[in-house]
């Protein structure tokens, strides 16, 4: 599967650690919030919340250069539309990824 | 020139803080995560151009531009390719950037943004011609002809074939469409802010989420006349 990396964040920071440490400091505090509505959402079966969900965790997946995991989630919001929980496995998957990696920075 | 980022992620919100001070062009008067301070922030200020999120809960990007009486440029700022076209219908928005935006892109689009000569108004939000001589009219209940003054109204609704009128003194059923009452009432006053219903916008107690407190009766608000109720409320 692949992985998260921090090349979009340093290309932004460009060398400058005042602006990496805050946009690191803002993913590490936004993304659980976020991941554990997620998760209180899928808990309540609310569709239209899980979407708002996966659609807010998408720009986090995409920030971490996660172009497959992308698509993923893109496919998954999708299927939510229909109230479907295709690719629901898939897309926890990436965002247990992404939790483990954060705990790393 | 003056900007404003408007997006509910702060992760977004602070990688425009950035790319706005990279480009060296731009100075940001304030940033929001909702659109309601942001709408409340445009009424009393003008900026040249607002970074625009299309996806917020509640009220999206492309509600706010509708409540927008004198838009400016607008860069709006997405996940999903999939509004670009109808992003393209307003003469206003110069450009649409994909996330995560990259620096170089976020330039070409500013680029853009301070080139662009927008004709004066394409996009004419309706005006609201206030209506002077507010009249009393006159409705038919059981063969009588009962006089009502419409600043007494706070609310019609359509029930089936009938309308109910609600006056601070009375309610009136009388037969008839809510589109020929439309018609009889001031438009400076009243706005149908759902299929069924008309509310007079002066007896408005608050207003929560997606409903209306008028009198003692709360009132749905479709999302397609939320813009228009925000855009004539005169918010503080």
């Amino acid at each position: 599967m692949e992985q998260p990396t921090l090349d979009y964040i340093n290309r932004l920071s460009n060398g400058d650690e005042g602006i990496f440490n805050t946009l690191i400091g803002v993913i590490k505090k936004e993304f659980p919030v976020e991941r554990a509505s997620y998760d209180s959402s899928v808990q309540e079966k609310d569709y239209r919340l899980i979407e708002e969900s996966v659609h807010r965790l998408k720009h986090k997946i995409n920030v971490f250069g996660l172009e497959d995991s992308y698509q993923t989630a893109n496919r998954f919001e999708q299927n939510l539309r229909k109230n479907s929980f295709e690719l629901k496995e898939e897309f926890d998957e990436v965002l247990t990824v992404i939790s483990n990696f954060i705990k790393t920075l | 020139m003056n900007c404003l980022i408007i997006d509910d992620e702060k992760i977004a919100r602070e990688i425009l803080k950035v790319l706005c001070e990279e480009n060296g062009s731009l100075k940001i008067k304030g940033s929001y995560s909702s659109a309601l301070p942001a709408i409340k922030y445009l009424n009393e200020n003008d900026v040249d151009l607002i970074f625009l999120d299309i996806h917020m809960p509640d009220f999206n990007g492309f509600d706010l531009i509708k409540t927008l009486k004198n838009p400016p440029k607008i860069i709006l700022t997405t996940s999903d390719p999939q509004f670009a076209l109808k992003a393209f219908e307003y003469d206003f928005i110069v450009d649409y950037l994909l996330k995560p935006i990259e620096s170089s892109r976020f330039d070409k689009a500013v680029q853009k943004a301070e080139n662009k000569v927008i004709e004066p108004s394409k996009f004419a939000s309706k005006s609201v011609t206030p209506n002077s001589v507010e009249s009393d009219f006159y409705v038919n209940i059981d063969r009588r002809l009962i006089k009502i003054n419409p600043a007494s109204v706070y609310l019609v609704e359509a029930k089936g074939d009938y309308i109910h009128i609600k006056t601070e003194e009375q309610n009136y059923r009388v037969h008839s469409t809510l589109k020929k009452i439309e018609d009889k009432l001031p438009p400076s006053m009243f706005l149908k802010i759902h299929r069924s219903y008309i509310i007079n916008l002066k007896k408005i107690i608050d207003i929560e989420d997606n409903s209306v407190l008028i009198e003692r009766d709360v009132i749905p608000i479709s999302r397609s006349k939320r813009p228009e109720l925000m855009r004539r409320l005169d918010l503080l």
